[in-house]
């Protein structure tokens, strides 16, 4: 009879080993490439990172260029997609809740959110470059754009559903017609909610590399014309860490620094969004 | 007179109503069509996808699938290394990753001190959102040359005289290949497949398992017999998400694969993936067959990831429906 005890509590000691051991060594693992990070992107960090422009190999300079693409970029592709993502969830949550449509476009668009990014590239690619015959910013912005989608949509349609019927019933009371109801009472309640997908969409897309590779391709200068290629910090940091050149490969580090502060900073915010209307 | 005003009135509604009515159907139209965009979207991708791949297929045929020679300069191009790449990596991944996180996962709902519960559970979500390229720097510049030294050549040392192993695990050790990107890779989806597997960990109601502690189980016990067997399915949505992400994971996989379309036995070797032959090569293809052929393999990536991610999502949405009622 002991002896059962005994081994149910030893292999109990055993398995909750493991498991602490899983967490210790899996958040060990991700402290110890953020710390690679830090340690590495910050020796780079200085002014000129943010005033000069990318440099030629073998010589120092900055990513001037590069984020001021990126940024150009993305808020073409914030411009694009959020509108779109914005009105196909109040669709899905306000005309059409229970309609065929939604369930279709909800299951669709659950798979476009982890669709891989690279096939979006492509779509890219074969839709506006080929006719246009050159790299584009815009093809750029595009196919970010549709990976902003599904994240918007999704955080629109989650936070309507939350707003109570009652509200909506109150609207409508007054006479209020339905878009009215919708801009006023539905929008209104789920705002910190949906302006939290928009954040988390922002996030997502600044640090999307491949499907910029053959849309946007890279630029070595200062450009802000949409219709040529155009630097992004992102694809930056892909060619210069591949490259031998010591001050590239700082630079990417750099970049990838940037990019880690950005994508946190962004999901925090969103986060405390979300966490402030939960603790009400 | 006052029939007169009164008239006025009822024609100054009637207009109102009639605005309102006209922006009413605007907006409740503009809602649809953009909901239908989203399907348009994903049709698109599959359209366009083919029409692309359309000159590389009708060339090579089903062979396109068999053939591991990739050569741009007699334009002669064949998927099998990328793919057998691609689902290599990835399984290996999953096999990794996929006990760490449940690990992990029981960790935060049965063990952790509550106060430390949130935080950590937070920063595990906030390290899932690290774009991939952070990764793959790392991976190159750090882990790379790391296991370069230290536990390639322990591996290719220790299983030298086993016979199949010693195949497995054939040196030389570059650093980079097939073994690096599939720990990238592990590492990458860790924090996704923890934070899914705590999310529906939290489903299971507390009386079951209260009741189940209260007969005197063992916290294993309880995890093994309550919790796993009530989420099964829910886990295995997240795995098959997991497992979407790794297949396509491009720039993680780019960096420190090697970008070799020789197929090799060992997984010490260079290897290359889809997404990662896309990457690299995409920009480079000159001819139309060349580019053809990497859209064929967007293509093959594209049916490989739409079936495990509508799977995955098929499960989630059962143990939604479970968790609902």
């Amino acid at each position: 009879m002991t002896t059962i005890y005994a081994r149910r509590k030893a292999t109990n000691a055993m398995m909750m080993g493991l498991c602490v051991g899983a967490a210790a060594v899996g958040l060990a693992w991700l402290a110890l490439i953020l710390g690679a990070l830090l340690y590495k992107g910050l020796a780079g960090l200085n002014l000129a990172v943010f005033t000069e422009m990318t440099p030629p190999p073998g010589s120092a300079g900055g990513l001037l260029n590069a984020i001021y693409g990126s940024v150009i970029v993305s808020v073409i592709a914030m411009l694009i997609g959020t509108p779109i993502g914005i009105l196909a969830g109040t669709y899905m949550a306000e005309y059409g809740r229970f309609s065929k449509l939604t369930m279709i476009v909800r299951f669709i668009n659950d798979i476009l959110l982890s669709a891989p990014s690279i096939i979006i590239g492509l779509f890219v690619y074969e839709l506006i470059v080929r006719p246009m015959g050159h790299f584009s910013g815009l093809a750029g912005s595009v196919a970010l754009a549709i990976l902003v989608i599904p994240v918007v949509v999704r955080t629109t349609e989650d936070m309507l559903s939350l707003v109570p019927n009652a509200l909506r019933e109150a609207g409508t009371a007054i006479g209020a017609p339905r878009w009215i109801v919708i801009r006023s009472v539905g929008y209104r309640a789920a705002m910190s909610g949906i302006v939290t997908g928009v954040l988390l969409a922002v996030a997502r897309i600044s640090g999307e590399t491949a499907p910029l590779l053959f849309t946007a391709l890279n630029n070595q200068f200062w450009s802000s014309n949409l219709n040529a290629p155009i630097a992004s910090l992102p694809v930056t940091i892909f060619q210069f860490a591949l490259s031998p050149y010591q001050e590239w490969q700082q630079l990417a580090w750099t970049g990838a620094l940037i990019i880690t502060l950005t994508v946190l900073t962004l999901s925090i915010i969103a986060r405390s969004l979300t966490g402030r209307k939960e603790g009400h | 007179m006052t029939l007169a005003i009164a008239e006025r009135v009822d024609n100054r509604r009637e207009k109102v109503v009639r605005h309102f009515a006209l922006t009413d159907t605007i907006f409740h139209w503009a809602c649809r069509l953009a909901a239908i965009a989203v399907l348009v979207i994903l049709g698109g991708v599959f359209v366009s996808l083919v029409s692309g791949s359309w000159e590389a297929l009708a060339k090579f045929g089903p062979a396109f699938l068999t053939t591991a020679r990739w050569s741009p300069v007699t334009e002669t191009f064949g998927a099998l290394a990328p793919i057998y790449g691609t689902l290599v990596t990835a399984a290996i991944a999953i096999v990794i990753a996929v006990p760490v996180g449940i690990g992990i996962a029981v960790f935060l709902t049965e063990l952790c001190p509550r106060p430390l519960r949130r935080p950590i559970g937070i920063a595990v979500e906030l390290l899932a959102g690290i774009p991939s390229i952070i990764y793959g720097i790392w991976g190159l510049f750090v882990f790379a040359p790391f296991l370069q030294r230290t536990l390639q050549p322990f591996l290719i040392d220790i299983f030298a005289n086993v016979p199949v192993l010693s195949d497995l695990f054939a040196g030389p050790a570059y650093g980079i290949g097939i073994l690096t990107s599939s720990l990238i890779l592990a590492i990458m989806i860790l924090p996704f497949i923890a934070s899914i597997t705590k999310d529906v960990f939290d489903t299971v109601p507390g009386v079951v398992k209260e009741s189940a502690y209260g007969i005197g189980c063992t916290t294993w016990e309880v995890v093994r017999r309550i919790v796993i067997p009530h989420t099964r399915v829910g886990i295995m949505g997240g795995v098959m998400l997991a497992l979407g992400r790794a297949l396509g994971e491009t720039m993680a996989v780019t960096f420190v694969i090697g970008n070799s379309h020789r197929l090799s036995a060992s997984i010490i070797a260079p290897g290359t993936t889809i997404s990662a032959t896309i990457a690299n090569e995409f920009t480079e293809a000159d001819a139309d067959v060349y580019v053809s052929s990497l859209m064929s393999l967007g293509l093959i990536l594209f049916f490989i990831t739409f079936i495990i991610l509508a799977a995955a999502r098929y499960m989630l949405l059962r143990m939604g429906r479970q968790a609902g009622a």
